[in-house]
């Protein structure tokens, strides 16, 4: 038999309750996720959408491409894949999740090239627990019995369904791909190893965190104010100073002044944690 | 023994030379820096000093600790103003007990120096045309084209 046409179906409905923002936008060497993961599955399949819930049938930002809506709000991923076999019953879905930085073109390739058109699905196991990875992987139109049967019962997790049900299961080829990011600092770290050009004052260039920031001599009075508390996108010192320049009007320029995290010298690339107190140092005058 | 001292009223360096009192030194020196009333050129009313408390303190510490086992010394102590001070009063002092005047001397020129250079303390300086300035910031600006870097 022959195998049954691909489409691909990139999930962004997540609630990203953990991260406190869409994921989908989140930005990785200054790309939102949701455009570098269409941008990979596209060449790899015949038609590929934008998975969304209604709610989020008018973002511009998925509506770029797209987009097969939820039927059902309440199955999470699966409530995703249902909507698409409900648009395309007779097609094989690669679906991937819109919070895997990571993955790479080769990973996928992988997938498919060693996929199993006789079983229900293929997938990856998790190179960390070995279990199924259900959501980089490949459903064959022969899973939507399954899958509907699952939902019927009142279940709704995949990874349960793929452990249960025919799947074929590969090793990983890369054990990173599939690593997703779920908090704010999971972002802060992969961004980081990826490459965010993502800076302090853009809107939306990453996850917020609260810092305290205190101002001495000249800058305090050019701020205004001795010390503040701020929620910031900044990453690093440097950012929450281009960012302060802009905001609190500093002019001083930052090659002159020396940084301080939590009552200590730092250095203007140090990613800033949660709660961190930051101090930015006129050239000094004692004595 | 060290000990930097941050300290919003007047010092006094006898008081401050009798901590540094030791048996095995042979040797004290002593440095004091006073308000002046010009400085580059313009005539100057009065300072004020600001500290960054905790990172002055740390900071000082640590360039006392330096310069004792740099020079072997006995005691290092530095005592520094912060707030309004007049022509002429002290605002800052610094002395050492070494066992010998060689490493005295140049174990507290090598502290006055170092906490010039890197203890987050700044002055502001009043004129008498009514104006003021931050001392090594005013040139700091973020002015687009050449940086001129401050005189230290």
């Amino acid at each position: 038999m022959s195998a049954p046409t691909l489409y691909g179906l990139l999930l962004t409905g997540g609630r990203s309750t953990r991260m406190k923002r869409d994921k989908a936008r989140l930005e990785y060497a200054g790309k939102p996720q949701l455009d570098r993961a269409m941008e990979l599955i596209a060449p790899l399949v015949t038609h590929a959408f934008v998975s969304v819930r209604a709610e989020q049938c008018d973002d511009p930002q998925r509506t770029a491409y797209e987009t097969i809506a939820d039927l059902r709000s309440d199955l999470g991923p699966l409530g995703g894949i249902q909507a698409a076999f409900h648009a395309y019953p007779s097609n094989a879905w690669l679906v991937l999740a819109c919070d895997l930085p990571f993955l790479d073109a080769a990973t996928v390739r992988h997938l498919i090239e060693r996929r199993a058109v006789a079983r229900l699905a293929t997938a990856y196991r998790s190179a960390a627990n070995g279990l199924p990875e259900p959501l980089c992987a490949i459903y064959e139109p022969s899973s939507r019995a399954s899958l509907e049967e699952w939902i019927a019962q009142g279940l709704n997790c995949p990874r349960k369904w793929m452990s249960r049900g025919d799947v074929e299961l590969l090793d990983l080829p890369n054990a990173r791909a599939l690593d997703n990011v779920n908090t704010a600092n999971e972002y802060l770290a992969a961004s980081a190893t990826i490459g965010t050009i993502a800076t302090g004052g853009a809107a939306g260039a990453g996850p917020l965190r609260r810092v305290s920031v205190r101002y001495f001599a000249l800058l305090r009075e050019q701020a205004g104010r001795g010390s503040e508390d701020l929620q910031t996108a900044a990453r690093t010192p440097q950012e929450l100073y281009e960012q302060l320049q802009r905001d609190r009007g500093l002019q001083l320029a930052p090659q002159f002044l020396r940084v301080a995290i939590n009552d200590e010298f730092g250095d203007w690339q140090q990613p800033l944690a949660e709660g961190d107190t930051v101090a930015f140092l006129p050239p000094v005058a004692g004595g | 023994m060290n000990r930097f001292t941050l300290l919003e009223t007047p010092l006094e360096p006898a008081r401050l030379l009798d901590t540094l009192r030791h048996p095995s030194c042979g040797g004290y020196a002593t440095f004091e820096g006073a308000v002046r009333n010009h400085n580059e050129g313009r005539a100057v009313l009065r300072l004020e000093y600001e500290a960054f408390v905790p990172l002055a303190l740390r900071e000082g510490e640590r360039i006392l600790a330096e310069a004792r086992s740099q020079f072997g010394l006995e005691r290092a102590a530095c005592a520094h103003r912060v707030g309004v001070l007049e022509i002429g009063d002290l605002a800052v002092w610094v002395g050492v007990g070494a066992a010998h005047r060689g490493e005295a001397f140049d174990a507290c020129r090598y502290i006055i120096d170092r906490i010039k250079h890197s203890v987050p303390i700044w002055k502001k300086e009043y004129y008498p045309e009514g104006d003021s300035g931050w001392v090594n910031c005013e040139q700091c600006a973020a002015a687009p084209g050449s940086h001129q870097h401050a005189k230290r």
